[in-house]
């Protein structure tokens, strides 16, 4: 077996072991990264900067622990925005998994700002099927959540009297790390014409730029670097805190930075090694 | 970090370390920990699903007297028939009915949002006199000729075959975007777990040097 | 009557939900709330033929002491504990700080996180032994990739062109393609719902 040969059938173990050490060593050694932000991301927080205080957002949080690297930092960035502007927040979860999460980024993001369950947000909770939520959300938010995640019912909450259904929140935020995205596009904005912008994980991120130039969302965050973008955005304004460890997705860029060079560089000692193992195996 | 924290992270940073032992190979420490994660979820969605789902939408309105409530719990009960092979046709009519509300609006919003205005959103300017324009008549004729390429009716030659070559090309470069925008996706979850690891050791670091020095548990 | 009975009610609400979405009437939307609220209650009785399927297949592999049945008692343990905490009497198990959420947030989210974050390693080995340049449209594909990947690299001066290369590229091909994918998508959804409307699809209702 020549050289390239042994390339090319080497064990898979001492890649895992390279990309490791890679991440490892950044994690240890982290260097700040130039973050470029992107139109689709500025539109979010230009659209939640210009809200009052006393507007309602609802953010859709539609996933699960597995895709929380990319999507927490997101709702935490944008929930602690909309606190520091008094801009009341109406959440629910139409993942199973999911609920746990929201409760984790809203009982933490609330005790920062001190805000009250009830009257500066509300979180609905989870419930199945969630095309038929959103569709029954359109109508009411009565119909699918009569009670809120902790069990009290929804017209006994101050914040919810006058609040119906999606026509008396400003805009909805979709952060979603599976199909709900494609439910919340068509249902809530298809149907209902609600202001939808969304927040997905890098794998989706490329399939929703067609819904950002047909007006269909106004707003796109994609993956771990839309979430960088957003906390820069955010950090610069004071709404969260390099001090204070909030910069979640940021602080992992540099991992990420070295980690996407070392597997362009497999790509391209791969595609060497096989070049040069099918040129060999030709002349003979 | 306290110490009622200290510990649990600990047992969190132990967890992890077990899933990354399948590196390696399928050890004993990765099987306990999957195994421990479905019983846990599975008992984490029951509450969940009890508290979020039979209590607001059942068991309350049947306490307050909203009787018709027992129409969709028997249509939901006769779902749990489908593993008796005798009683398995009741379940049909539970999933008739979400089907048959499910289909219903399906055609109507996949039409208008999927397909008609998608397309209308497609009829763009078209012109040589800026990028933008320029940039229009590519994503026209980038659509025109993706779609073509789906068209499997017909053979691919001539000046169909051409159109569905620019076709593939164009689908090849999106699906390359959407390959470099996972591999991002992917090493965002490693690195948020070197984070998360990272942060506890400095942090348990620091909580055994103050045990240490001043003998007492936070 | 056991097909046929399930079928003309599949047709009756696929039609009254079809046609609702045209007729501004308030009947129909009364009608229409009533559905999306039974439909929800349904959706509940529905998410535990899954959790049942579980139980009995690890129950099951208990009961005839198969090859690695300690794991399935873990896995009953884990869910019969859950269980246990999370309908302490008199605790609010769903807010932050109960048991039942500690365990959430130390016990499941680590490991589910963990769990996908293998997919790192295995995208870079993927990276080295299958991402080959064999055909023209293959390396379109890979020199695509490495122009949205190296958007995470700073470049120095070729930054700017690249963050400007991988805009474009995202903001024309890819949303041209991506476009292309949801018309076809939509048309597919459409066809099959039709079929499924009319009775000529009846798959979903298995066999006698």
């Amino acid at each position: 077996m020549n050289f390239y040969e042994r390339m090319m059938n080497l064990d898979r173990r001492w890649i895992y072991l390279v990309i490791g050490l890679v991440v490892v060593i950044t994690a240890i050694f982290p260097f700040d990264v130039p973050l470029y932000v992107t139109p689709e991301v500025r539109s979010i927080y230009d659209y939640i900067e210009s809200l009052n205080p006393g507007d309602v957002l609802m953010i859709g949080v539609d996933y699960a622990p597995e895709v929380m690297a990319e999507l927490h930092p997101m709702t935490y960035a944008i929930s602690r925005q909309c606190f520091k502007k008094d801009v009341k927040l109406l959440l629910c979860c139409l993942h199973q998994n999911g609920p746990g999460m929201v409760e984790q980024v809203i009982s933490q993001v609330s005790k920062e700002y001190n805000k009250i369950n009830g009257v500066d947000y509300v979180y609905l909770g989870y419930k199945p099927y969630p095309g038929i939520t959103i569709l029954a959300m359109g109508q009411n938010f009565r119909i699918p959540f009569p009670e809120d995640y902790y069990g009290t019912p929804l017209d006994s909450l101050p914040m919810m009297r006058g609040l119906t259904n999606f026509d008396n929140v400003k805009a909805i935020i979709n952060i979603s790390g599976g199909s709900g995205t494609e439910l919340w596009i068509n249902f809530a904005n298809g149907r209902y014409n609600a202001k939808l912008a969304i927040g997905v994980t890098g794998v989706m991120t490329s399939d929703y730029y067609p819904f950002l130039q047909s007006g269909q969302i106004f707003g796109l965050i994609g993956g771990m670097k839309g979430a960088s973008e957003y906390e820069y955005l955010a950090e610069k304004d004071g709404y969260i805190s390099r001090a204070k460890n909030q910069l979640s997705a940021y602080k992992t860029m540099p991992i990420q930075t070295t980690s996407h060079l070392v597997v362009i560089l497999f790509i391209v000692l791969g595609n060497i090694g096989f070049f040069m193992s099918k040129k060999k195996k030709s002349r003979i | 970090m306290g110490t009622e924290e200290i510990i649990w992270n600990g047992v969190a940073a132990f967890l992890v370390l077990c899933i990354y032992t399948f590196l390696y190979k399928d050890t004993p420490l990765y099987k306990f920990a999957e195994h421990l994660v479905v019983g846990v979820s599975a008992g984490y969605f029951a509450v969940i699903l009890y508290y979020n789902g039979f209590v607001p939408k059942l068991i309350t309105p049947l306490k307050q007297g909203q009787w018709v409530y027992i129409i969709p719990a028997i249509l939901g009960m006769m779902m749990w028939t489908r593993f008796s092979k005798k009683w398995s046709w009741l379940s049909r009519f539970s999933l008739a009915f979400y089907i048959g509300s499910g289909t219903g609006f399906a055609i109507p919003l996949y039409m208008q949002n999927y397909v008609l205005r998608q397309f209308s959103s497609s009829m763009l300017p078209m012109g040589f006199s800026s990028w933008a324009l320029f940039c229009n008549i590519l994503i026209i004729i980038g659509v025109l000729s993706a779609l073509v390429y789906f068209f499997f009716s017909k053979e691919h030659t001539g000046i169909f075959g051409g159109t569905a070559k620019i076709g593939i090309w164009t689908l090849m470069i999106g699906f390359g975007a959407g390959f470099g925008l996972t591999v991002m996706g992917r090493i965002s979850l490693l690195a948020e777990r070197v984070v998360f690891l990272r942060e506890y050791l400095l942090e348990l670091k620091y909580y055994l040097y103050l045990l240490f020095k001043y003998g007492l548990p936070l | 009557m056991r097909r046929t009975l399930p079928f003309a009610l599949v047709t009756g609400v696929g039609f009254f939900m079809l046609v609702q979405y045209f007729v501004p009437k308030e009947e129909f939307e009364i009608a229409y709330e009533w559905i999306l609220d039974w439909t929800i209650v349904i959706g509940c009785f529905a998410m535990l033929l899954g959790l049942w399927s579980l139980t009995r297949v690890n129950i099951s592999k208990v009961q005839r002491k198969t090859p690695g049945w300690g794991y399935s008692l873990i896995a009953i343990a884990g869910m019969v504990f859950m269980l246990l905490v999370g309908f302490i009497p008199g605790q609010k198990s769903l807010e932050r700080g109960s048991t039942f959420m500690l365990l959430f947030e130390y016990i499941y989210i680590p490991i589910q996180a963990t769990m996908f974050s293998l997919l790192a390693f295995y995208i870079a080995s993927a990276a080295y032994r299958a991402f080959r340049a064999r055909t023209v449209l293959a390396t379109i594909l890979l020199l695509s990739a490495i122009i949205i990947m190296l958007r995470l690299v700073p470049l120095g001066p070729l930054s700017e062109i690249n963050q400007w290369l991988a805009n474009f590229i995202l903001t024309v091909p890819n949303m041209a393609a991506k476009r292309a994918f949801w018309i076809g998508v939509g048309l597919g959804v459409t066809a099959t719902s039709l079929k499924i409307l009319l009775g000529i699809e009846r798959t979903y209702m298995g066999r006698d």
